[in-house]
């Protein structure tokens, strides 16, 4: 295929175990869980009133003097956004105008940014007051609504929650002028996300891609939407930290969250060049579609099964080779259960020595974001040769033969699967592998 | 070995016409799309006009229309689209056992598609029930018991972003690489880009790829209207979309699916499918710099149309047609004058330049694929879509943007550029197919 290898130089993180990739990793690994009772609203009324918040944070600290102003164009998605982005560029080394203004040396025109967005809804108590005012006898009218309300909307509105605009102020921020484009395909969004900027590299439209996603789905009328596709666990309110339990017997649903993940994707050359700290390299992705009932959740694993060995057979990696494999994991039992028995399959009789260690029990499920939170630990533990221990997993489910780790520990990680799939019936799957500086 | 891209098929349901032939029929006769709103009461609203698909009923076109029965408008207008261009391709629809010969590991689909309308009536009502003037503040409860007592799953679901992909796979029942894309108005011609960058790439043998996106609803208008994007000229909205001329107040906004089968050069050949055009080169970047505004100088208009040029490895002079992205917004058909300019030099006023938008409207998400098609259909003519009502000139536009008719000329060569709000810019170039 194509001569021009793909290496990942840096991660950035903001999830519900803290606002850098390094409190995510050390909260995985110690068994932290991010879930809890929602604070963005008084969710009473929800039947699910759990979910993964990210901790508070300035965003100021995190945009350039420059740039201030626009924060406030800025919604929560973004916020988080901007927050990993601006890890994964201090940590790669590059200079970007918003590291040095003055002497930036990142080349602009060959860094490209390929992210993952989720469907954003607005923010209610902004949008409330204009609403309000187009009451008629307390019902809501169409026309004062045009007369009335319309005029006193921010002017700027639609701009915040357009989903582009996460790779549109990353980009500004940091003066990334080549390929640009924002995925929307549901939860698989992060790992197609990553997979096409890998692509834009190997093709040669760009040098450097920054990759990832981020959603904040501590919306509202996001949670709602979860509680009536019925994806939500409503018996963990009690007890938020045990609520989330992928694979495990007792699953009764998902439990939603936000985050943000970027991952900095390079070619080798052009990180070989400036010397630049290589962390894993980027092996091979796929996606495809999966049958559904209702469109919400998978109706068998075929299409989940398609992403994932066409993902191996683009990595030339064979199953039993695997060293750990981070699957989609969300705790909703039917799905849960295709899943697993999709891992199984591939994995034949690898399937008791290869580490299976889903994250969502301690980061809740991002949504879109989701696959780029799963990607940045994945890097980290090829970085880091460790691997941390499956939580709220105390009994799997009836005839999953899955190794769920147990305890975190030194592991040699050298290649890694990161899979997944949406309501829609998208699936995907990437793998990552320990650089070498031969390949084979 | 890079594999030649292609086109082989080619579906459309925009404001003039539920195909691609009624729609360039409209095209060639001076017809637009444009009426007063009929999807909701927009009589109060600063604009009260837009550019509605009319007459479209997907139960005529799917023989198992319950297969999609709560699906968008965008969703359906997708699959529409789709069901037409897969008729022309020779590609199988809506069965489990397709006998065209099509591996659908090999077929896959990649949209530029927006969300779906908002459920407007349960968000407006719980908004009004739950808001306490007095204290500014939002009571929760009132507000979750009233959402959960209006809203229904299956208009929550097919409001994501990912369902009119979602219903593609179900019609083709492709399984190859699934994607969907969101950059605002460029966004489905990201799509068809990055599509055909896959089967150059050989990852794919098949992309049906394209856009479908519906953003007349009360919210949508709302928010292009704050953001004075939309033309206001409620008297007249029939010559309300009227690009690069002095009077141009802002674009009509439409609604739509296009859709393109892209293929590679060799499936085409072994399964003798008729080749429409070819896709030469794709360019894409991003302004970096305001997510209100062009950049002045069109930098990233500039950087995307040399990417794509120089992907397809030809020079200025090989380009005989431009589809602009012509809004019909003041800085739109500015910045995208000057950026022709610089790009082509001397030459760029030789160069015929159109904006279908004049009549069919802005579609969004869909639009830059459905301009595609018109491209597509120029090659195949040899005739050029007009830019309608051009009748006040802007002095300082002054390029040959095909006024008022329809034009004879030899098409060989064409440049489709799309930008959207942010700075995104992507650019196609499409060549009539030599072998």
């Amino acid at each position: 295929m194509s001569g021009r290898r793909v290496v990942i130089t840096a991660v950035g993180a903001a999830s519900p175990l803290g606002l850098t990739s390094g409190q995510m990793w050390e909260g995985l690994l110690q068994g932290r869980c991010g879930i809890g009772r929602i604070r963005a609203f008084d969710p009473v009324k929800m039947p699910c009133q759990i979910a993964g918040e990210v901790p508070e944070y300035n965003i100021r600290d995190y945009v350039p003097k420059a740039y201030r102003k626009a924060a406030k164009l800025m919604c929560r998605d973004i916020e988080l956004s901007v927050i990993a982005a601006d890890e994964a560029v201090r940590a790669s080394g590059l200079v970007t105008k918003a590291i040095d203004p003055e002497h930036p040396t990142l080349p602009s025109e060959r860094t490209g940014i390929d992210f993952a967005s989720g469907i954003i809804s607005c923010e209610l108590p902004e949008i409330a007051p204009s609403v309000a005012v187009s009451a008629e006898n307390g019902r809501f009218d169409m026309k004062k609504w045009g007369r009335e309300g319309i005029p006193t909307v921010t002017p700027l509105w639609l701009l915040k929650y357009l989903p582009n605009m996460l790779a549109c102020h990353i980009g500004i921020i940091h003066d990334i002028q080549g390929p640009s484009n924002t995925i929307t395909c549901g939860e698989v969004s992060s790992h197609i996300a990553v997979s096409e900027g890998a692509e834009m590299i190997q093709r040669g439209h760009a040098d450097i891609v920054l990759a990832g996603g981020g959603e904040a789905k501590v919306n509202p009328l996001l949670m709602v939407r979860q509680c009536l596709l019925k994806r939500s666990t409503f018996s963990g309110n009690h007890n938020p930290q045990a609520a989330c339990r992928p694979f495990d017997a007792k699953a009764d649903g998902s439990v939603f969250g936000e985050g943000a993940g970027v991952l900095t994707l390079e070619d080798l050359d052009c990180a070989r060049k400036r010397g630049a700290a290589i962390l894993a390299e980027y092996a091979g992705g796929a996606s495809s579609a999966a049958d559904t009932d209702d469109y919400i959740h998978l109706k068998n694993g075929e299409g989940l099964e398609i992403a994932v060995r066409q993902a191996l057979e683009e990595a030339r990696v064979r199953p039993e080779e695997l060293d750990l494999i981070i699957p989609h994991g969300t705790a909703i039992p039917s799905d849960d259960r295709i899943e697993a028995d999709v891992l199984q399959n591939v994995l034949g009789s690898a399937v008791s020595r290869v580490p299976v260690w889903p994250l969502k029990g301690q980061l809740s499920h991002a949504g879109s974001a989701a696959g780029a939170l799963d990607l940045a630990a994945a890097v980290l533990a090829i970085r880091n040769q460790t691997i941390g221990a499956a939580f709220n997993l105390e009994t799997p489910l009836d005839g999953c033969r899955l190794l769920f780790p147990k305890k975190s520990a030194a592991y040699p990680v050298r290649t890694v699967l990161c899979c997944g799939y949406s309501f829609g019936g998208q699936t995907a799957a990437v793998v990552l592998k320990r650089y070498e500086e031969k390949s084979e | 070995m890079k594999e030649r891209v292609v086109i082989t098929g080619m579906g459309l349901v925009c404001p003039l016409g539920n195909d691609v032939a009624s729609t360039w029929e409209g095209l060639m006769t001076g017809r637009n799309g444009m009426n007063y709103t009929t999807l909701f009461d927009a009589s109060t609203y600063p604009t009260t006009f837009d550019a509605e698909v009319k007459n479209f009923d997907l139960n005529k076109v799917l023989k198992y229309p319950q297969r999609h029965q709560h699906c968008n408008r965008g969703s359906s207008f997708a699959l529409g689209a789709a069901q037409e261009a897969c008729r022309q391709a020779g590609i199988e629809t809506e069965t489990d056992s397709p006998a065209d010969g099509i591996d659908r590991r090999r077929m896959g689909i990649y949209l530029g598609a927006g969300e779906g309308a908002m459920d407007s009536d349960a968000f407006f009502t719980a908004i009004v029930k739950a808001w306490n003037s007095q204290t500014q503040q939002m009571d929760w409860a009132v507000w979750t018991d009233t959402t959960f007592s209006m809203m229904s799953a299956e208009h929550e679901l097919e409001q994501e972003t990912n369902m009119p992909a979602a219903h593609l796979a179900v019609l083709t029942g492709a399984r190859g690489i699934i994607r969907s894309c969101l950059t605002a108005c460029a966004a489905s011609t990201q799509a068809v880009g990055e599509a055909a960058m896959l089967i150059r790439q050989g990852k794919a043998d098949i992309m049906i790829a394209g856009g479908a996106h519906s953003m007349i609803h009360p919210l949508g208008v709302m928010g292009f209207n704050r953001l004075t994007a939309l033309s206001t000229r409620n008297d007249s909205p029939w010559t309300a979309s009227r690009p690069f001329t002095a009077s141009r107040d802002g674009f009509v906004l439409g609604e739509g699916g296009a859709i393109v089968i892209l293929e590679s050069l060799s499936s085409a050949q072994k399964r003798g499918a008729k080749i429409l055009a070819e896709i030469i080169g794709f360019g894409s970047s991003s302004d970096a710099f305001r997510v209100t505004d062009m950049h002045e100088e069109a930098r990233g208009a500039v950087q995307a149309m040399r990417s794509a040029l120089q992907d397809a490895g030809i020079g200025i002079e090989d380009i005989d047609y431009i589809s602009t992205h012509g809004t019909s917004t003041a800085e739109n058909d500015s910045i995208e004058t000057l950026a022709i300019k610089k790009v082509f030099g001397p030459r760029a006023y030789q160069i015929p330049c159109s904006s279908p938008k004049s009549q069919f409207g802005h579609l969004i998400g869909a639009t830059g694929c459905a301009e595609l098609i018109t491209c597509v259909m120029a090659i195949q003519t040899q005739t050029l879509p007009p830019t309608m009502n051009l009748h006040d000139p802007d002095p300082t536009l002054d390029l040959d943007y095909v006024p008022n008719q329809p034009r004879k000329a030899r098409v060989e060569t064409v440049l489709k550029e799309s930008f959207g709000f942010g700075g995104q810019n992507n650019v196609l170039v499409i060549r009539r197919y030599r072998s």
